[in-house]
């Protein structure tokens, strides 16, 4: 609720009047903290989890948790961006999985290239991905959903025709791209360097979107792209950027994924398109753009790593695990029209 | 207000779409500080001339001055950075963002030293304070907590927060599009109040209205466009709104 003074209370009484049954309270309450819901949602689940069975809560299984977690969180927060806008990105995934076979093929003997160059590339990989993604939407004005369908399929057959379907094992790789897979030690809890990456580029991304004006401009450009461009705002250069900084985003997580499975192949990750959309939609932020949080999103692809590791180590079918990402996407979705019919 | 040089003048201003006609050669000028509605029947070329003075159109032909300088406007962004600013008709506000993000949507302040120039951080506290010291200058009192989102407000405070942006950044010019259609009676009388408070600050504002009552309460001047011309220039005092309707409509003559 607003901290309105009541220097003026019959008229706010008369302007809020429908904020005074307790629900709309609380619709009002999770439109204005749209991370409020998946942090009370993990803060349960953790809880039950827990309860359910006691190695859950052990130092080492919260660590594995956050590190399956990891590579989905990073091309999530790619997908939050672009969603913020009110669209949507099919080919993360596919663009991600090119990238670290760019990064990785360059970097074996074969490739021949020193192992940074071989990074640097990938990086250009899935920046000019997005590029191609932010031109389809920007300069074509196809919908997103319609030109990353197109780009997912293009990204997964350059894969396999660059790839030539092999797999590059770690071994055959140098330190540098696997070093994403390290385990530090911090304080008795040791995690991946790939994770504290993961935490970085959330505290940057958070410390852009809430606090520098190109934030803004995303926001307003996704709740209204129409008043954005009235405003002033160049609704085309900042779709452009959106789609551009989610490119480096996914070779970000290309070099994590790399680490993870101490490996590059072809076929990994083909549920990370999906997973990253599950874990946007439950953190809270709306698919139809300009409301939501990039933390929600962390909180969301936690969410479903602590469902789907809690109900395993419960010991339920992994198809379960399935079927309860499922629930919680509807669940969330829900939510979201509940607290959006509050205006 | 006769020997003054007007603040924004037009000569002949002609623009066609196809084989439609909607300025056949205007003639328009606006006096410094003073309220000039713009009233015409539908077609009558109301809004492609509001159009081709905030550079939303390129007209075809004819000149347009701001302080005595031709200008030209061929883009919105042209005529904002010479200090004209519209509200649309559609309210160009951003509905999940709050009140003082609206008031600085395209021209956020950054925070003094390197917070803002390398990290680009924005000053979120100088906003909200000067958004509202903006709002109290205005007289707008019922928008209190300018971190509210503009989506939970009433549709006066809707309008008062676009009047206000337009209002905020020392504009000369501010143009309002059918500021009152949407509105209730005491909502549009805040419009109205705000109207005239612009003028006391000295910003000229142009009112384009339907709303004869609204017109003769809170305009100096009226501009009666019919066909694509002007038809005349009226006072409210010179005549009365049956006069102008009967100009309007081409029951009378000037």
């Amino acid at each position: 609720m607003t901290s309105n003074p009541p220097t003026d209370g019959i008229h706010l009484a008369t302007e809020f009047l429908d904020r005074s049954t307790p629900a709309s309270r609380i619709r009002h309450l999770l439109l204005r903290y749209p991370a409020l819901s998946p942090a009370i949602v993990l803060l349960i689940a953790v809880i039950i989890f827990g309860l359910l069975n006691e190695r859950f809560l052990l130092p080492n299984n919260l660590s594995l948790i956050v590190q399956q977690v990891a590579i989905v969180g990073t091309v999530a927060a790619a997908q939050t961006i672009i969603i913020l806008t009110a669209g949507i990105d099919l080919s993360v995934g596919a663009a991600m999985v090119l990238s670290s076979m760019v990064m990785a093929q360059l970097a074996t003997e074969a490739g021949g290239l020193p192992a940074a160059v071989a990074l640097v590339v990938g990086f250009l990989a899935a920046v000019g991905a997005g590029a191609l993604n932010g031109a389809l939407v920007t300069r074509l004005k196809l919908p997103p959903f319609i030109a990353t369908l197109g780009t997912l399929n293009i990204f997964i057959a350059l894969t396999l025709l660059y790839s030539g379907g092999q797999t590059i094992i770690g071994a055959d790789l140098p330190e540098l791209l696997t070093w994403t897979g390290s385990i530090i030690d911090i304080a008795g809890v040791r995690i991946t360097t790939g994770v504290l990456i993961m935490v970085v580029l959330y505290l940057v991304l958070a410390f852009v979107l809430g606090q520098t004006a190109w934030g803004r401009h995303v926001y307003a450009v996704g709740d209204d792209k129409d008043a954005a461009r009235l405003a002033g705002i160049p609704v085309t250069r900042v779709l452009m950027s959106v789609y551009l900084t989610a490119g480096a985003i996914l070779a970000i997580a290309a070099w994590l994924q790399i680490g993870r499975s101490d490996a590059a192949g072809p076929n990994a990750a083909v549920d990370v398109n999906l997973d990253s959309i599950t874990a946007v939609v439950i953190g809270g932020t709306s698919l139809f753009g300009g409301r939501g949080i990039i933390w929600g999103t962390l909180l969301g692809a936690l969410i479903v790593g602590v469902f789907r590791n809690g109900l395993s180590l419960a010991g339920v079918d992994s198809l379960y695990q399935t079927f309860a990402v499922g629930v919680l996407v509807i669940a969330a979705v829900s939510i979201d029209h509940w607290i959006r019919k509050a205006k | 207000m006769t020997d003054r040089e007007p603040v924004m003048r037009a000569e002949r201003l002609v623009k066609t779409y196809g084989r439609v006609v909607g300025l056949d050669g205007v003639d328009f000028e606006l006096m410094p500080g003073e309220v000039l509605a713009v009233i015409g029947d539908n077609g009558a070329g109301k809004s492609t001339l509001i159009k081709c003075l905030t550079g939303a159109e390129i007209p075809d032909e004819g000149d347009i001055y701001l302080d005595g300088k031709k200008v030209t406007l061929s883009r919105t962004q042209d005529a904002r950075a010479l200090g004209i600013e519209t509200v649309y008709q559609s309210l160009a506000v951003s509905p999940a963002l709050d009140v003082a993000s609206n008031l600085f949507l395209g021209r956020e302040l950054r925070r003094p030293g390197p917070l803002g120039s390398i990290l680009r951080m924005m000053d979120t506290p100088a906003m909200r304070r000067r958004a509202r010291e903006e709002l109290t200058e205005l007289g707008i009192t019922t928008l209190q907590d300018v971190t509210v989102a503009v989506e939970n407000l009433s549709g006066g405070q809707r309008q008062a927060v676009a009047v206000a942006r337009a209002a905020a950044f020392g504009s000369k010019v501010v143009v309002l599009d059918e500021p009152t259609a949407a509105l209730g009676v005491r909502e549009s009388n805040q419009v109205l109040n705000l109207i005239g408070r612009l003028r006391e600050r000295g910003v000229s504002v142009i009112l384009v209205s339907h709303n004869m009552p609204h017109v003769f309460d809170v305009a100096d001047r009226i501009h009666i466009q019919r066909l694509g011309k002007r038809a005349t220039v009226i006072t409210p005092q010179s005549h009365s709104m049956t006069d102008a309707v009967a100009i309007m409509t081409g029951a009378a003559r000037s």
